[in-house]
Order: C-alpha cells, then sequence, then structure tokens
C-alpha cells in the first residue's frame, strides 16, 4: 500500500503568508518566471507576423496596441523587473554572498541568513519593479 | 508527570482550548480537530497542555516526546500554522485563545501528531553524516586531529541540529517534492564539508549535486525561520552551493 | 549532464539575457513608442545584422533559462521516472521549436523574405 506522504501540497508552498518577505520573494520570484516564460513565447508568436508584411504586422499590433494589450505589458514589465533584481539577489545568495558567517547561534536564534540585506534586497525588488511599471504606463498612455 | 499536575491544580491559570488535530491512517479517512479547555499558566509549554489533556480529560491522544527542553527534538508539530517543538513554545507567547497543534507537513503521520521520520534520517544517512577520511585518530600510536577554534567556528552552528525535522516541514520545496533531499540533510552536509578533518567534500558534493539535490533549494529561508537551535540550514545550504559555484573553495 | 553544469547555464543565461534584453528595450526608447514599432522601424531593426545577431542572442538565451525554469518547477511539482523524463524531453523538446520559429522569423526577415 503506498503511505500517504502528508505533503503540504501546492497550497503549502505557494502560500507566502507565513514566513516573512522571503517566502513572498519565492512566490513571486516562480510567478513572475512563468508570467515570462508565457509573455516570451507570446512575444515571439507576436513578432513573427512581420512575415505576413505590412498588412500583416499592422493587424496585429492593432490587437496588442489596446488599453488591455498596454496593461499587460506594464504588468511584464514588472514581472521582468522584479525577476532580475531578486534574481541577482538569489543568484548571490546561492553563491554565499550576504548569507552571513557561520558562528555560534545565541537565543533566540535569529538566522543569519534572513538578514537586513536580502530584505532591502526584496524590498528593492518590488519598488523598482512598481517604478518602472508605472514608467511604463506612463510611456504607454502618455502618447 | 508532577508537573503537569501542578499546572492543573494551579488556582492563578487561565484557560485556553486546545484543538488536536486527531488521525489514525488505519482507521481515518481524513483528519478531524477534537477541542479541550486546558489551564495555563505563562509558563506552561504547548506540549504541557497536549500532556494535561491526555492525562485528565483523553489518554488517547498520539504524541511523541522525551526531554521536554529542545533537546532530543522529539515534538515537532504544527503550532497555531508554522512547525515549533512543542516543548519549546509557551502557549503565552502564541498570543492566542486557541491553540491548534497538528502533526508536521511532509511527514507520513503515524497517529495524531506523532509522524514519521524514516525519510529525513534515510537523506541523513545519505550525506555521510561523519568524518569521511583514511586514517583514524583511534588507533594506538596514531596522535589526535588537530582543530583551531577558527575551525571550529566555520561549522559548530550547523552541530547544534537536533533532527526534529521542522525545517523539512517549513520548506516549500518539500511541501511538493517527495525526492528532495531536504534543508535538514543538506545543512549537515555542510557541517561535515566545514569540518578541517573531513576529507570526503567531493564524494559528498558528488551526492548532493542531482536533480533533487541541492539545486531544488531556493533560499525561501523559511527552514532557518523555524529552526528551533539556530542551526541557520539556509545559510548552510548556500555556503555549500558556493563550493559547487566556484564562490568558496 | 551534471545538475551544477545546468544551474551554472541557467544562471549565465539569466545574466547574459539582462544585458542584452536592456539592450533591446532601450532601443525601443530611442523614440516614440508607438513610432518604435512601426513596420518600417522594426524591418530595419531586422535588417540591422548586428541587432538581429543580438535578438537571436536573446532568443536562445531566453530559451534556455526559461524552459528549464519550467522544468524545475515541473519536476517539484510531481515526481516519477516516466514523469520526470517526460518533463526533461518535454522542455528541451519546447526550447529547440521556440528557438526553429523565432529564428524563423529573424533569418527571413533578415535576408529581406518578407
Amino acid at each position: 500500500m503506498t503511505q500517504d506522504e502528508h505533503k503540504e501540497g501546492f497550497k503549502g508552498m505557494a502560500n507566502p503568508s507565513r514566513y516573512g518577505i522571503e517566502r513572498v520573494a519565492y512566490w513571486l520570484m516562480r510567478l513572475s518566471g512563468l508570467g515570462l516564460l508565457a509573455y516570451f513565447i507570446g512575444h515571439i508568436y507576436e513578432t513573427s507576423n512581420i512575415l505576413r508584411g505590412r498588412v500583416g504586422w499592422n493587424e496585429f499590433l492593432e490587437l496588442t496596441q489596446t488599453t488591455e494589450g498596454h496593461i499587460v505589458l506594464a504588468i511584464v514589465i514588472a514581472m521582468c523587473v522584479f525577476h532580475t533584481v531578486n534574481g541577482i539577489r538569489v543568484m548571490l545568495g546561492h553563491g554565499g554572498v550576504g548569507v552571513g558567517k557561520p558562528a555560534r547561534p545565541d537565543y533566540p536564534y535569529d538566522p543569519a541568513s534572513q538578514n537586513y540585506r536580502h530584505k532591502i534586497g526584496i524590498y528593492s525588488a518590488i519598488i523598482l519593479a512598481a517604478i518602472a511599471m508605472m514608467y511604463g504606463l506612463a510611456v504607454m498612455f502618455g502618447e | 508527570m508532577a508537573q503537569v499536575s501542578d499546572v492543573a491544580d494551579n488556582q492563578s491559570s487561565q484557560t485556553k482550548t486546545l484543538r488536536i488535530a486527531r488521525y489514525n491512517p488505519e482507521k481515518n479517512s481524513e483528519k478531524q480537530f477534537m477541542e479541550f479547555s486546558v489551564p495555563v499558566e505563562k509558563w506552561t509549554t504547548v506540549l504541557e497542555t497536549i500532556l494535561n489533556v491526555k492525562q485528565h480529560q483523553d489518554h488517547s491522544v498520539g504524541v511523541r516526546y522525551s526531554c521536554r527542553q529542545a533537546t532530543c527534538g522529539s515534538c515537532g508539530m504544527i503550532i497555531n500554522g508554522k512547525p515549533r517543538l512543542a516543548c519549546f513554545t509557551k502557549v503565552s507567547e502564541l498570543d492566542s485563545d486557541v491553540v491548534t497543534v497538528e502533526p508536521m507537513n511532509n511527514f507520513p503521520i503515524i497517529r495524531d501528531l506523532a509522524v514519521k521520520f524514516e525519510r529525513l534520517f534515510d537523506t541523513h544517512h545519505k550525506i555521510k553524516p561523519y568524518l569521511d577520511r583514511d586514517d583514524t585518530e583511534l588507533e594506538s600510536d596514531a596522535k589526535e586531529f588537530l582543530q583551531s577554534p577558527e575551525e571550529l567556528e566555520q561549522y559548530i552552528q550547523f552541530a547544534n541540529c537536533i533532527k526534529c525535522g521542522l525545517c523539512n516541514s517549513a520548506c516549500p520545496t518539500m511541501a511538493t517534492d517527495s525526492s528532495f533531499v531536504g534543508p535538514q540533510a543538506l545543512a549537515q552536509a555542510y557541517r561535515y564539508v566545514a569540518d578541517s578533518r573531513d576529507k570526503g567534500k567531493d564524494s559528498r558534493l558528488k551526492i548532493i549535486d542531482e536533480s533533487h539535490g541541492i539545486w531544488r533549494c531556493h533560499f525561501a529561508g523559511s527552514c532557518s525561520q523555524v529552526c528551533p537551535k539556530g542551526v541557520d540550514p539556509a545559510m548552510g545550504i548556500q555556503l555549500l552551493r558556493g563550493y559547487m559555484l566556484g564562490f568558496r573553495s | 549532464m551534471r545538475e551544477s553544469t545546468i544551474m551554472k547555464i541557467h544562471y549565465g543565461t539569466a545574466l547574459a539575457a539582462v544585458a542584452l534584453v536592456a539592450v533591446h528595450i532601450l532601443m525601443r526608447m530611442t523614440m516614440n513608442f508607438a513610432d518604435s514599432l512601426e513596420y518600417e522601424t522594426v524591418l530595419a531593426n531586422y535588417k540591422f545584422i548586428p541587432y538581429a545577431i543580438m535578438l537571436e542572442l536573446i532568443l536562445v538565451l531566453l530559451s534556455i533559462h526559461g524552459f528549464n525554469g519550467l522544468r524545475v518547477i515541473l519536476l517539484e511539482l510531481k515526481q516519477g521516472r516516466t514523469y520526470e523524463k517526460a518533463v526533461s524531453y518535454g522542455c528541451l523538446a519546447a526550447m529547440f521549436a521556440l528557438i526553429a520559429y523565432g529564428s524563423r522569423t529573424i533569418i527571413m526577415t533578415n535576408m529581406g523574405m518578407v
């Protein structure tokens, strides 16, 4: 008989509420990664319309250059900036940069790896993503 | 049991509700919660309230415990949504009138709050949790392996691991990945790799360099946030990965 | 291939793509956004060989990075020998298909086959 592993499952993995901003960043990183891959595939298809000549290109442009299209693009910009900035933070962390030094722990055992440098990195990624999105919206709607 | 009786007899104690998840995999199809009123003082631990229930209200509650001082790593469970040691968590610090206890996630349930640790011990064993070298200090003519305080500092934090499994229960990868080595074993891999007396670095790095090995850690840090001994598995894993990425030698 | 090698490629493609995508976006901003999407402008971009090479590089880098990321997420969601093989080969196939489809656009436009 297969033993029930009692895994927390997708809901537990995706739940960003219990383990601080680091878990939120983990969740946003996945979500933005999947979103960007979806956009990338769509973008490759979208740009292939150039092979249909001027008429084909303009037809497709009409579909994407709408309010909804601009909002989607603004979200993509935000995802791109967050994924980039947080990705660099995570990559540095993966190399052991900025995760603290091993030392005898003292009560109440605040983990050195969850330090302010990484928290600043995460908040910076979120803020920069928001700024980039607003800038993108201003450029696209401010024409 | 004298300690539990003292708590029950104390006139100044408050009463809180303890919700215990009840589940027997051989009899029940799903988890059910039973509620008990328990007396608590400001120093009462969650384990003491569970033992109070066992002593005075329902002796059939399944729970594993031993040392009652955060040393044996037996009483890990989900307390109000987060993995904690029941003996190390005071009811007063939870700041809630209702205390909900459930078995740890990502471990098969034996009964109620007790879970199986086979996978944790298997992965721990897999990373060779011992000094890996050809010679020994036990032979009559051999000298002891010397180590400076600075060298000791490199790994002593990670030697505090009590194998309670809280880190594996909190890990988002463990939540869905049945084959992942897990933060406990990876932190212990670092503990031995960073030990100046050990010579098994290459073989250990090879063991964890697989599709469900160290690369499935995404530095969410939940493991470190729940560790009751300050081991900081997330730090150990990243430092270990530093060796593999060439940031450390 | 060892997982560490795959992940080093994952990090490398990410860093290289960040630099090239930044140039790609900045090129859109050298003029009015709507003008930068005009047929003639886009066609000129494709026909400019260094830019076409850059687009091809972005295509390859992001395809590798994106589909490896997807592979990692899918491998963590479910396990099993058949499933894991299907995910790995499926992602590899999708990556090659996307690169081929994108390259077709870049090469044909660059060579004036529009």
